[in-house]
C-alpha cells in the first residue's frame, strides 16, 4: 500500500537538512538552493500522490476497512511504565490537507528564496533552517500523539526563532527572535500542562486513545484541558493576548515571513484545535473562549492594520486578524471552514508577503508604503500578482478568500453566534479597506520614491515571479474547492474532511436559501464599502488621510501602537521580573546566603592555625589534615562502638 | 571481581600518569586517555552483556562482590552493580574521556599530577556508585573531594582559594553529618537487632523508630542536598565552577552532583522510607524553588561559567523533585535528567572553557557576535542551549517531562510551578546564546573555530544528547529494574515499620517481626 510510505514526506526535507548542514559550505550556492527546493518539491509530490490514493478509498470506515485513515508506525520513542509514546504517523484527510498546504506553499517559497536570498552570505544556513522548518511542521501535522505533535510544535518554534534571527548581528533581529520564542513558550507552558493533564486523565497521549474517549470525562476536566491546549494555540497562532511576537517577527527575511509567519507555522494552533475538537466539544465554555478570542482578535488586529505604514506590519496584523477568523470558526464548530480558510489564507497571504518581498527587493529594502507609489508601472508582474492577493484577502466575490470567509461567517451565524458574526462582518469591511489602502498607496498615485532608490528600481527575476504567479493562481482558484452550500453543488473540502469531524455533536443545519443569500449579500456590501472608502481616501482625495488622522489623533496613535500591548507587557511583566532577578542576585544570594557562608568561613579561619595556612595557599596540607580529621572522627565512633559492643 | 578491578584500574592509571609525566608530560595525557577509554569500553561490554530488562526480574543485581574487610565491625568490601549504577558508571566513563580530551592543551604545569587527580576523581566516583557498605560509601564519598580540591586549588582561576574554602566547608559539613547518621544507623540498628553491620542490604528494612529515623535521614539529606545542590545550600557551586579548570567543572557538574542525586535514590529513601515520606512535600518544594531560583540567577549572571553553574542548580531541582515524587515515571525521569544534564552541562562547560581559552575572559559583556567568527562553535553552543531549555528531541526534555508527569501525579500545584521551568529555562538559554553568539561582534574578535580535537569532542557529545532525546529506551530499560527494586525496598521498609509498631503493641519482640518481614522481600537481594 502506497499510503504506508507516508514517511517519505518528512524524509525528503530531513535529507535536505542533513546535506546542506554538513556539505552546504562546500557546495555551489545555486546547488544549495536547488537541493533544498527539490527536497520540498519531492515531498509535495509524495503528498499529492497519497492524496489521490486516498481519494480512491471509501470515505467511511466500513466492512473492516479503515477508510481513509492510516497509522504508520515508525519507532517507539519513550516507554516508561504506563507512559508510552510511539512515534507514529497519522494519515487521514485532515493531516493530508495540512501536508499538502505546507509542502505546496513551502516548495514555491523555497524557489522564490533562491532568488531573494541569492546575495546573502550565509546562504546554506538559511536553506538548512528552512528545510528543517518544513520537516518540523510535517512532524507537527503528521504525528499521531500529543507528544509527537509537541515535538513538531517546539521544532517549528525553534526554526522560527532561528530564521527571525537570521541576521543575528542586528540587535533588533536577535531581540525579535528571542521575544517570539519566549512568548511562544508561555503558550507552550499551557500546552505542556494540558498534555500532562491528558495523560493523568486518559492514561495515554495518543490521539487514537484520547479523542474517542473524550466524551466520557467530566466537563470540568475537559474545560481545563481544552483551555490549556488553547493557551498553546494562542501562543503559536498569535491570538490576543499572546499576539505581540508576530509583528516583531517581521525582522526575519520576507520569504520567512511568508512561509512561517503567514502561511504555515502560525496556523498550527488552528490545526491543533481542529484535531482535538472532541476535547473542546465536551466543554462548551472552552469553545466559547475560542470563539470570542478569535472574534476579538480578528477585529482588533484589523483596526491596527488600518493605520500601519510598514507594508510588512500591515500584513502581519492582517495575519493575526485572519487567524482570528479561523478560531472564530473553530469556536462555532465550523471546523472544515476553519481549515478551508487556513488553506486559502496560506495562498493569498503567502502571495502578499512574497509581493512585499519583491517590492523590497526592487526598492533596496524600503518598507514604508508612503515612500512608494506608482509601482504599478515599474513592477508590472509584482503588481498583477499582488492585486490578486489583495482581491482574495478582501474577500471580493469569485476569489478564494471570499468563499472561505463566507463559510466562516455563515457557519458562525448558523451556530447562533450573532455577535461574533457581526464582529466578523465588520472585520471583513476593515480588511477590504486596509488591503486596498496598501494597494492604492504603494502601487497607484505618484511616485514618492527616494531619488537614489528610484534609479535602481527593477522587476524581480523570474525565479521569484513564477512562484508568485503560481500562488496567484491558487489565491484565485483555491476557493472553488469550497463553494457555498446554497449553490447546491456541495463543498468539496467539507466533504473530504467530513470523516474527521463526523463525531462532532455541533450540527449545523444549513439555513434557508434566502437567509444564506442575505448573509452573502451583507458581506459583499461590507467589502464593497471598505474598498470604496479606501479608494475615496487614498485615490480620489489624496491628503484626506492626513486630515482624518489629525482629527482623531489619539485614536490613531492608539491603533498605530497596537493598543500599547508591548508596553503593557514590558511594564507589567518584564520589568518586575527583571527587578526580581536582580534583587535575588543581590539581596538574597550575595548579602544573605553568601554572607552567612563567609561568616562561617571566617569563623573557621580564626579557629585554627591550619586554616590560616590554607589561606596562604597550602591547600594540600589542609585537605590532608581534614581527611585525617575525618578518619579520626570515624575511628573515635568506631572505637566507641566496639567498646559498647 | 570486575567491579574492584574497575576502580583499581583508574587508580593505577592515575598513578602511572603521574609517574610517567616525570619523563614526558604528554605521556600523562596518553596514559589517562588509554585508561579512561578502556574503562569506558569495559563498561560498554558489561552493558551489552547485561540481561535484557524483560528477562531480569526487579532487583536482580548485575554483578555483586562481597569481601570481608573488618568483620568484627561489620564492615565489608561490598560492591554491587545494578542498572542505575551501571548508567552512572557509563557517564563517568564518557565524561572521563571527555575531560582528558578537553584538557589536552591545558594544564601545562604539573601535568602528571593534574591527570592523577582527574583519574582519582573518576575512581572515587566509580566507588560511590558501587559501594553497598555505608563505610565504604563514605570513604569513596570523601575520597572524591580531595583530588577535586587540588584540581580547583592548583589549576583554578583568580579566586580559587576562596572557592576551595567555600566548597570545602559546605561539602565537609554535609559529609560529617552523613557520617554521624551512618554511625547512628549502625548503632540504632545494632541495638534493635543485635546485628551490627554497615551493609546496605542488611540495613534495608531497618526497624529504627520514626523519631530517630527522621534525624538520621536528615543527616543524609543535608549531605546529599549540598552535593546536588539544593537551594539554599548551593552557593558553593557557582564559585567552585567558576574557578575550576574546565575539566574540574565538567567533573563537578557532570558527575559529582550526580553523587548527591544517587545518594537520595539509593540510600536516603530506601533506608528511611517513612521519614523520607514525611519530608517529601518539603523536598519537592525545595526542588521547585531550585528550578526557578537557579533559572533566575542564571539569567542575571555576567560570567559565562557562573551562568552555566546556576543552570545546574535549576536542572538538579528536577532531580530532587523527581526523587521525592517517588513514582516510576518521576524516578525514571530523574535518572534521565541526571544523564542528560551530565552531557549537556558538561558540554556547556567545555564550550565556556574553549571560549575562555580563546578570549581569556568569561565575561559575557565582552562576548557577542561570536557566531560569525566561530560558526561551528556557535552551532554546538546553540544545540546545548536548546537541550538546556528542554527542546523535545534532545535528552533533557525526556527526563524533565517524565519528572513533570510523575510530579503531576504526586502533587498538581507543585508540578504546575515546576512546569514554569519551560519558560524560565528558555529565558536564560536564549539570553546566553544572544549574549555570546548573536548581536554585533563589538570587540571585533577574530577567533579560530573549533579544532579537529574539539570537533571530535563535540561530535560525541552531540550524538549522545540527540540519541538520548530520540531513543531513550536503552537508558530507560536499563534503569527500570533497578528503580523498581528501590521502590520495593522502600515499600518493604515502610511495611516493616508499620508492622513493628503493631507487633510491639501486641507484645511480641521487634526482632522477630523484622526477620519475617525481611524474608518476605528478600528474594531480589544478593
Amino acid at each position: 500500500m502506497l499510503l504506508d510510505y507516508v514517511w517519505l514526506i518528512p524524509l525528503f526535507p530531513l535529507a535536505g537538512v542533513l546535506i546542506n548542514a554538513f556539505l552546504g559550505r562546500w557546495l555551489p550556492r545555486r546547488l544549495v538552493a536547488a537541493i533544498a527546493s527539490l527536497a520540498i518539491v519531492a515531498s509535495f509530490a509524495m503528498a499529492a500522490v497519497l492524496f489521490f490514493q486516498m481519494l480512491g478509498l471509501p470515505a467511511e470506515a466500513e466492512g473492516g476497512g479503515a477508510g481513509r485513515q492510516r497509522i504508520v508506525p515508525i519507532f517507539s520513542w519513550i516507554v516508561s511504565g504506563d507512559f508510552v509514546v510511539e512515534a507514529n504517523i497519522l494519515l487521514d484527510p485532515l493531516s493530508i490537507v495540512m501536508a499538502l498546504v505546507v509542502t505546496g506553499v513551502s516548495a514555491l517559497i523555497h524557489i522564490y528564496s533562491a532568488g531573494y536570498m541569492a546575495g546573502e552570505e550565509y546562504h546554506n544556513r538559511y536553506f538548512t533552517w528552512l528545510n528543517l522548518f518544513v520537516f518540523m511542521m510535517l512532524i507537527l501535522v503528521l504525528g499521531d500523539s500529543f507528544l509527537t505533535m509537541y515535538v513538531g510544535w517546539e521544532g517549528v518554534g525553534l526554526c522560527s526563532y532561528l530564521l527571525i534571527g537570521y541576521w543575528f548581528e542586528r540587535e533588533s533581529a536577535a531581540n525579535a527572535a528571542k521575544k517570539a520564542f519566549l512568548v511562544n513558550r508561555v503558550g507552550d507552558f499551557g500546552l505542556a500542562l494540558g498534555i500532562m493533564l491528558i495523560f493523568a486523565t486518559f492514561g495515554s497521549v495518543a490521539f487514537g486513545q484520547v479523542l474517542p474517549a473524550a466524551a466520557s470525562i467530566p466537563a470540568g476536566t475537559a474545560t481545563a484541558i481544552a483551555l490549556l491546549l488553547f493557551l498553546g494555540a494562542a501562543g503559536k497562532s498569535a491570538q490576543i493576548p499572546l499576539h505581540v511576537w508576530l509583528p516583531d517577527a517581521m525582522e526575519g527575511p520576507t520569504p520567512v515571513s511568508a512561509l512561517i509567519h503567514a502561511a504555515t507555522m502560525v496556523t498550527a494552533g488552528v490545526y491543533m484545535v481542529a484535531r482535538t475538537h472532541a476535547l473542546f466539544e465536551v466543554s462548551l465554555s472552552a469553545l466559547n473562549w475560542v470563539m470570542w478570542i478569535g472574534a476579538l482578535t480578528a477585529f482588533l488586529a484589523a483596526t491596527v492594520a488600518l493605520v500601519q505604514k510598514d507594508i510588512k506590519r500591515v500584513l502581519a496584523y492582517s495575519t493575526i486578524s485572519q487567524l482570528g477568523y479561523m478560531f472564530l470558526a473553530l469556536g462555532a464548530g465550523a471546523y472544515a471552514a476553519a481549515i478551508f480558510h487556513l488553506a486559502t489564507h496560506a495562498f493569498f497571504k503567502g502571495l502578499l508577503f512574497l509581493g512585499a518581498g519583491s517590492v523590497m527587493h526592487a526598492l533596496s529594502g524600503e518598507l514604508d508604503i508612503f515612500k512608494m507609489g506608482e509601482l504599478r508601472k515599474k513592477l508590472p508582474w509584482t503588481f498583477r500578482t499582488f492585486l490578486i492577493g489583495v482581491l482574495a484577502l478582501s474577500g471580493v466575490p469569485f476569489f478564494s478568500g471570499f468563499f472561505s470567509k463566507e463559510a466562516i461567517l455563515s457557519g458562525a451565524f448558523e451556530g447562533g453566534a450573532i455577535v461574533p458574526w457581526l464582529l466578523g462582518l465588520v472585520t471583513a469591511g476593515l480588511t477590504a479597506f486596509y488591503a486596498f489602502r496598501v494597494l492604492f498607496v504603494a502601487f497607484y498615485g505618484k511616485s514618492r520614491l527616494d531619488k537614489k532608490v528610484e534609479r535602481h528600481v527593477h522587476e524581480s527575476p523570474w525565479v521569484m515571479i513564477v512562484p508568485m504567479a503560481l500562488l496567484a493562481v491558487l489565491a484565485f482558484a483555491g476557493g472553488y474547492i469550497g463553494l457555498p452550500r446554497v449553490l447546491g453543488i456541495g463543498s468539496a473540502v467539507e466533504e473530504f474532511l467530513a470523516p474527521v469531524f463526523a463525531d462532532s455533536t455541533l450540527v449545523h443545519t444549513a439555513g434557508e436559501a434566502t437567509l444564506e443569500w442575505l448573509l452573502i449579500g451583507l458581506s459583499v456590501v461590507a467589502v464593497a464599502a471598505g474598498i470604496l472608502a479606501a479608494w475615496w481616501i487614498y485615490v480620489r482625495n489624496w491628503g484626506l488621510a492626513g486630515r482624518l488622522t489629525q482629527s482623531a489623533r489619539r485614536l490613531y496613535d492608539l491603533a498605530f501602537a497596537g493598543y500599547h500591548a508591548d508596553r503593557a507587557y514590558m511594564e507589567a511583566i518584564v520589568q518586575p521580573l527583571r527587578m526580581l532577578g536582580e534583587g535575588l542576585a543581590g539581596a538574597v544570594e550575595q548579602r544573605s546566603i553568601d554572607r552567612a557562608v563567609n561568616g562561617v568561613g571566617e569563623l573557621v579561619g580564626l579557629a585554627g592555625e591550619g586554616l590560616r595556612r590554607l589561606q596562604t595557599g597550602l591547600v594540600r596540607n589542609y585537605a590532608l589534615a581534614m581527611f585525617l580529621g575525618v578518619v579520626a572522627i570515624l575511628a573515635y565512633f568506631v572505637l566507641r562502638g566496639v567498646l559498647s559492643w | 571481581m570486575i567491579l574492584l578491578w574497575l576502580i583499581l584500574w583508574l587508580l593505577s592509571g592515575g598513578l602511572l600518569a603521574w609517574l610517567l609525566s616525570r619523563w614526558r608530560a604528554v605521556w600523562a595525557r596518553w596514559v589517562s586517555l588509554f585508561f579512561t577509554a578502556t574503562y569506558l569500553a569495559s563498561l560498554v561490554v558489561i552493558w551489552i552483556l547485561s540481561p535484557e530488562a524483560e528477562e531480569a526480574g526487579p532487583g536482580s543485581w548485575l554483578i555483586d562482590l562481597n569481601l570481608s574487610w573488618i568483620p568484627n565491625l561489620g564492615i565489608n568490601l561490598h560492591l554491587a552493580l545494578d542498572g542505575l549504577g551501571l548508567l552512572l558508571l557509563l557517564l563517568v566513563g564518557v565524561l572521563g574521556v571527555m575531560t582528558v580530551a578537553t584538557s589536552w592543551t591545558g594544564a601545562q604545569e604539573r601535568t602528571g599530577f593534574f591527570h592523577f587527580n582527574l583519574l582519582w576523581i573518576l575512581a572515587a566516583l566509580a566507588g560511590v556508585f558501587m559501594a553497598m557498605d555505608l563505610v565504604l560509601f563514605y570513604l569513596f564519598w570523601e575520597m572524591m573531594l580531595i583530588p577535586l580540591y587540588f584540581l580547583i586549588g592548583i589549576w583554578g582561576y583568580e579566586n580559587r582559594v576562596y572557592a576551595t574554602l567555600k566548597f570545602f566547608i559546605f561539602t565537609q559539613a554535609g559529609g560529617l553529618l552523613m557520617l554521624l547518621s551512618i554511625l547512628g544507623l549502625y548503632f540504632a540498628h545494632g541495638n534493635n537487632t543485635g546485628v551490627y553491620t554497615f551493609d546496605y542490604f542488611q540495613l534495608l528494612g531497618n526497624t529504627v523508630p520514626l523519631a530517630t529515623a527522621i534525624w538520621l535521614m536528615l543527616g543524609f539529606f543535608v549531605a546529599f542536598a549540598v552535593k546536588l545542590p539544593a537551594v539554599p545550600v548551593h552557593t558553593w557551586l557557582p564559585d567552585a565552577h567558576t574557578q575550576a579548570p574546565t575539566a574540574g567543572s565538567v567533573d563537578l557538574a557532570g558527575l559529582v552532583l550526580k553523587a548527591g542525586a544517587y545518594g537520595l535514590l539509593r540510600f536516603l529513601v530506601p533506608l528511611f522510607p517513612e521519614a523520607a515520606g514525611r519530608i517529601a512535600p518539603a523536598a519537592m518544594i525545595l526542588g521547585v524553588i531550585g528550578i526557578l531560583y537557579g533559572a533566575f540567577q542564571a539569567y542575571g549572571q555576567t560570567d559565562l561559567k557562573r551562568m552555566v553553574a546556576y543552570t545546574s542548580v535549576s536542572h538538579m531541582g528536577f532531580v530532587l523533585l523527581g526523587v521525592f515524587a517517588w513514582n516510576p515515571l518521576a524516578l525514571q525521569g530523574a535518572v534521565v535528567v541526571m544523564i542528560a544534564h551530565g552531557i549537556s552541562t558538561g558540554a556547556l562547560f567545555i564550550l565556556a572553557g574553549d571560549i575562555q581559552e580563546r578570549i581569556h575572559s568569561r565575561d559575557l559583556e565582552r562576548m557577542g557576535g561570536l557566531w560569525s567568527t566561530m560558526p561551528r562553535m556557535g552551532a554546538v553552543g546553540l544545540l546545548f542551549a536548546l537541550a538546556s531549555l528542554g527542546l523535545p528531541g534532545l535528552g533533557n526534555f525526556v527526563g524533565e517531562f517524565l519528572v513533570l508527569l510523575g510530579a503531576f501525579q504526586a502533587n498538581v500545584p507543585i508540578a504546575v510551578l515546576a512546569t514554569l521551568a519551560f519558560v524560565v529555562s528558555a529565558v536564560y538559554s536564549l539570553a546566553m546564546i544572544q549574549r555570546v553568539f548573536f548581536g554585533p561582534n563589538r570587540e571585533g574578535w577574530d577567533l579560530p573555530d573549533a579544532s579537529p580535537r574539539e570537533m571530535g569532542i563535540w561530535v560525541v557529545m552531540v550524538v549522545l544528547i540527540v540519541v538520548l532525546g530520540l531513543y531513550p529506551r536503552p537508558v530507560l530499560d536499563t534503569a527500570r529494574p533497578a528503580l523498581e527494586a528501590l521502590q520495593e525496598y522502600a515499600a518493604a521498609g515502610e511495611h516493616v515499620e508499620v508492622e513493628v509498631g503493631e507487633a510491639s503493641w501486641l507484645g511480641s519482640t521487634a526482632h522477630g517481626s523484622w526477620d519475617t518481614a525481611v524474608d518476605g522481600v528478600d528474594g531480589g537481594r544478593p
